[in-house]
């Protein structure tokens, strides 16, 4: 495209029917303790 | 529901409800707003002054391909994205002590005592601590502990005695126990450094930056700064940990708004990952940042954002917390709408044993969940955190960031208004810039439009 160039398509939507895994770090006890931000966060699948 | 804006000279929109992020020129940009359903006849005659006739169509054909693609203009029609199987408990900050060696000014545990009596965990409680999160885990293999306080150091040789009896309950149950600590630095010493790096899979240390900005808060009990004291310490522990699997984090106020220079101090001293946070506090302290400060806190962002780019390029990589962020191989939808987990998957245990939904929450008599001595535990209001997320939050709803965030901290929330579902708006304002500036040092790298 000579507009616009896609960063990542997105993977929302994927797995939202089988739900999560749960296996994933929770986000607090990474560095925040006070600001939540997941985004950061790695899939341990 | 599209979000666009500018961020070091790029234009970005992200498509929220897919999650996909575009890089578009001008005319996209002023394209957008006639979306989705494009009108081209008054586009063409709106912006004929300033774009050529084909060009629009062009750009129009291309913003169009991306709609019916599913990543542009997308639609939540799904159900809400749900964990996996019964509620369980996966995580738990276990709070060691209630006690601390230093009086920060902003500290929110009360100098560590949380507003109750000053003590220490014992070995026993600490083991009914993580029997319960064994027993309450379900097939859960990964389980996080992180050592908190006040100071968790005061009470090393529980923290010591806890972790060997965890490495004993592995096996017995199938788990595995990811230790983590928060510390303040001050009394580490080369066995506590030596036995940290070998079991704790994350160390977070609190150094807030620059000596004046450390010491002006963060005192020992007669009064004086600790920054000579901890900086040394601290940069042994990650030099001996390879720079690799620690935060150096930090807390800026209304007094170090240009705290961007705190993040470049640590990192021109060597520290590789760094984070450093806005303080949470009560609006009549003189500390506590005001919604005034805020283009002030925007202006640092974008200072910090260009200094990282730069210095990344050119090889003196560090990582800052909170722009980093992972477009391909994040978390999925479930953990993206429910976020850090407190009182669902994620509690806090005290000295005393009581349960809290997290360590924020701590001294809050109306939280308290049960108490791991007793094996009481508050299944009701489990299911209330459970069910919170940002499809029950109005404001998360209808804002653009909801899947990066996944709708704030529930304690900042019930501190602001007493309503977890009424997120802290102060700290929405300042992540939400975070998130633009984490998206655009993405795009830059990965694009190479430096």
């Amino acid at each position: 495209m000579k507009h616009i160039k896609t960063l990542h398509k997105g993977n929302l939507k994927k797995g939202i029917k089988e739900g999560g895994c749960g296996e994933c770090q929770a986000s607090c006890q990474s560095a925040c303790k006070t600001s939540c931000t997941v985004a950061n966060q790695s899939c341990e699948k | 529901m599209i979000h666009r804006f500018k961020a070091n000279g790029i234009k970005i929109v992200v498509d929220v409800n897919s999650g996909a992020v575009h890089v578009i020129d001008d005319l996209v940009w002023d394209l957008l707003p006639y979306g989705p359903d494009f009108d081209h006849d008054k586009i063409q005659i709106d912006l004929s002054g300033k774009y050529g006739k084909e060009q629009i169509t062009e750009a129009l054909s291309e913003l169009e391909s991306l709609a019916r693609e599913g990543i542009l203009f997308s639609k939540w029609e799904d159900e809400i994205p749900m964990m996996k199987g019964e509620p369980v408990i996966k995580a738990m900050c276990l709070h060691a002590a209630h006690d601390c060696n230093l009086r920060c000014s902003y500290c929110f545990a009360s100098t560590g005592d949380f507003n109750g009596a000053r003590g220490l965990l014992d070995f026993e409680t600490g083991k009914k601590a993580l029997d319960f999160l064994v027993a309450n885990s379900g097939k859960r293999k990964n389980l996080e502990v992180d050592f908190f306080g006040g100071e968790p150091l005061l009470n090393f040789e529980t923290v010591k005695r806890l972790v060997y009896y965890g490495r004993e309950l592995e096996p017995k149950h199938n788990k595995k126990f990811k230790f983590t600590v928060t510390t303040n630095g001050l009394n580490l010493n080369d066995e506590m450094i030596d036995f940290i790096n070998k079991e704790f899979v994350n160390v977070v240390i609190s150094l807030d930056g620059r000596p004046e900005v450390h010491d002006r808060m963060r005192k020992t009990v007669n009064g004086s700064g600790s920054y000579g004291i901890i900086e040394p310490k601290t940069k042994d522990l990650t030099d001996k940990r390879k720079q690799q699997n620690y935060y150096v984090r930090g807390t800026f106020t209304r007094h170090n708004l240009d705290f961007d220079k705190d993040v470049l101090y640590l990192a021109d001293l060597g520290y590789k990952q760094i984070s450093i946070e806005p303080v949470v506090a009560p609006e009549n302290m003189d500390y506590a940042i005001k919604e005034v400060d805020l283009e002030e806190v925007y202006a640092s962002y974008d200072r910090l954002m260009k200094a990282y780019i730069q210095r990344r390029k050119e090889g003196q990589d560090f990582n800052f917390f909170h722009f980093s962020i992972d477009l391909s191989q994040g978390p999925c939808a479930a953990k993206r709408v429910t976020g850090c987990g407190a009182g669902n998957e994620y509690i806090a245990v005290t000295p005393s044993g009581d349960i809290y939904p997290c360590h924020q929450f701590v001294g809050e008599d109306s939280q308290l969940m049960g108490n791991v001595l007793d094996g009481t535990f508050d299944r009701e209001k489990q299911l209330v955190f459970r069910k919170t997320n940002v499809f029950t939050k109005d404001k998360c709803s209808s804002c653009w960031a909801k899947f990066y965030c996944s709708g704030g901290c529930h304690a900042n929330a019930y501190h602001y208004s007493g309503d977890i579902n009424l997120p802290y708006e102060l700290g929405c304002e300042m992540e939400k810039k975070r998130l633009e500036c984490a998206l655009a040092i993405k795009a830059i790298e990965q694009l190479e439009i430096y």
